[in-house]
């Protein structure tokens, strides 16, 4: 017996459009608002229009350039330190059996469950003994909370489906492990790298809570800045900041949208939990 | 190099940076909660936060909102996700932009959409205009409260717009390896298209988003942006009373305010391995 048609039935198409409808239509009046000067209910659209969110972002006395550049700064550091540690974390936990990995995957896993505001209310204080708190270095270790567990689950999947082969075919032939990492290894596993890097990244770039917690209103981001103008309800700037906050993640989508319709490697080492 | 010691090198770094991290700073978290605050001259241990806590309304009435949004958005993400996938195994016209446009919200950070929501379903937001001027209300206080509200509508749509996706590229990638055999082999020994799907696809299914349901709802019981802005200020989450706990200027109610902390890692440590459990049992029956 053959199954019906593959093709999709009305259903099918109300389903389509209903996604459709609930994915574009949060966003809509987002991409409005930054040109409206007046628009009052009932005003299907603005009744004047104006730029004054774009000359107050572009002015630098308003602190929004520093907050961008100071979003990116923290979310590039977090994102290499994260690389660093996370990729052989990642290759450990991929590609060995050894004693106590459960227990090493629990530990790994448990900051994607245990919510970051108890870890950083916690750690608040010795930062502060420290002289960590309100700096940017102690926004940056805090980050690497969620970023390095990110990365190194992502490689872990990364490294299971990757052949340990080739390398000691390189080696037998007399490359040097130098060598071998940069003329085998990297290559095989760098779309791998760069998927969870964008990832990490973009898990720093938003991040707000923690920011908050330790750079203390200190260490101006994007989100913060966002976080104070969505409070104060204005819509035309806080719209504005939204676009400018949005452009990242609209980057990376386009670069890894063929990598998540498939099988989604930064998925697969979460198959432990 | 022995395996040991090639393993324990790779491992180093990260256990190092996220055992003086998370865990010294759960410890240190604990510590607090039990009133061990050197710093401001406490330095007894006892369990008065606690006490305190639990016998605080506001923090019994949180605690039932959060669990209220963290368990109906992750239901709902689980069955939506489903359905969702199972309509993109169709074939149709502009199937490649529809795939891309359901990914999309996967990599959009949640203030973006928290803001999008927030300029929508207000009732000064675009869809009471729209149904203003179609002449379906005749006042903007005669659109429903779906922000700002008390069952956390605008939250739970937030969570729902950003893990959907999420969860149903999983469901598509567990779907695409499973192939049709198994479910054409089971219709043609005479199982109705339910059965074939409740008996063939949804064991097979249910297993391979455990793991994302449970991140899903281990977000949504901690996060603190979303309910912050679209929430009430009472009853709110509790994440948002532990933060303004934290941030009250009497340092007396640090104590409390770890204490929240402190009991939402533990609360929600506890939900998982039981959730694990549940569910387990479940997708075994099935």
């Amino acid at each position: 017996m053959e199954l019906e048609e593959n093709k999709a039935n009305p259903i099918h198409w109300i389903m389509y459009l209903g996604i459709l409808v609930a994915v574009i239509s949060p966003l809509i009046p987002q991409f409005v608002w930054p040109f409206a000067k007046s628009w009052f209910f009932p005003d299907v659209l603005p009744s004047v229009w104006g730029v004054r969110a774009w000359e107050y972002i572009g002015n630098p006395n308003n602190q929004v350039l520093e907050a961008v550049f100071n979003s990116l700064i923290i979310a590039v550091i977090v994102t290499v330190i994260s690389i660093l540690l996370g990729v052989p974390a990642g290759r450990a936990l991929g590609m060995y059996r050894f004693r106590g990995k459960g227990l090493i995957e629990l530990l790994i896993l448990a900051p994607s469950i245990i919510p970051s505001l108890a870890v950083t209310m916690g750690i608040h204080v010795i930062f502060i003994r420290l002289g960590l708190a309100d700096t940017m270095f102690g926004v940056i270790l805090v980050h690497l909370i969620p970023t390095i567990p990110y990365m190194t689950i992502s490689m872990s999947g990364v490294f299971a489906n990757y052949d340990p082969d080739f390398e000691e075919q390189a080696k037998s032939l007399g490359a040097s492990t130098f060598k071998t990492f940069f003329l085998i290894t990297l290559p095989a596993v760098f779309p791998g790298i760069v998927t969870g890097a964008m990832f990490a990244f973009l898990i720093s770039w938003e991040q707000y809570l923690l920011t908050v917690l330790i750079g203390g209103g200190r260490v101006l981001t994007l989100p913060l800045l966002l976080f104070s103008f969505a409070s104060s309800r204005d819509n035309t700037l806080t719209s504005a900041l939204s676009i400018i906050f949005l452009l990242p993640a609209i980057l990376i989508l386009f670069f890894t949208s063929k990598f998540l319709s498939g099988k989604s490697s930064g998925m697969g080492g979460f198959g432990n939990i | 190099m022995t395996k040991r010691t090639t393993v324990t090198l790779l491992l180093l770094p990260t256990l190092l940076v996220l055992f003086l991290l998370f865990f010294g700073g759960l410890v240190m978290g604990l510590m607090q909660s039990l009133g061990f605050m050197p710093m401001i001259g406490l330095n007894d241990f006892n369990v008065d936060a606690y006490r305190s806590l639990f016998g605080d309304q506001e923090f019994l009435s949180s605690l039932g909102l959060t669990m209220w949004i963290s368990v109906s958005s992750t239901l709902l993400t689980v069955v939506f996700s489903i359905i969702t996938a199972l309509a993109f195994r169709r074939t149709f016209p502009g199937k490649r932009l529809m795939n891309f446009l359901y990914q999309f919200p996967i990599t959009i950070p949640h203030i973006v959409i928290t803001i999008g929501t927030m300029l929508l379903f207000t009732q000064s937001g675009l869809i009471s205009r729209v149904a203003f001027q179609l002449g379906i209300i005749s006042d903007q206080s005669k659109f429903p409260v779906l922000v700002f509200d008390n069952l956390g509508l605008g939250i739970i749509y937030v969570y729902l717009w950003k893990q959907i996706p999420f969860v149903g590229v999983i469901v598509l990638s567990i779907l695409q390896s499973l192939g049709n055999d198994f479910e054409e082999l089971a219709r043609s020994l005479g199982a109705s298209k339910w059965q074939a799907f409740r008996h063939v696809l949804l064991p097979t299914i249910i297993p391979g988003i455990l793991p994302a349901s449970i991140i899903c709802f281990s977000f949504t019981f901690g996060s603190y942006e979303v309910p912050f802005l679209l929430g009430k200020p009472y009853p709110t989450v509790i994440s948002v009373l532990a933060m303004r706990l934290y941030q009250d200027v009497d340092l007396n109610a640090r104590p409390q305010a770890m204490a929240t902390a402190v009991f939402m890692a533990v609360f929600i440590s506890i939900l998982v391995v039981f959730y694990k459990k549940l569910l387990n049992k479940v997708s075994g029956r099935a």
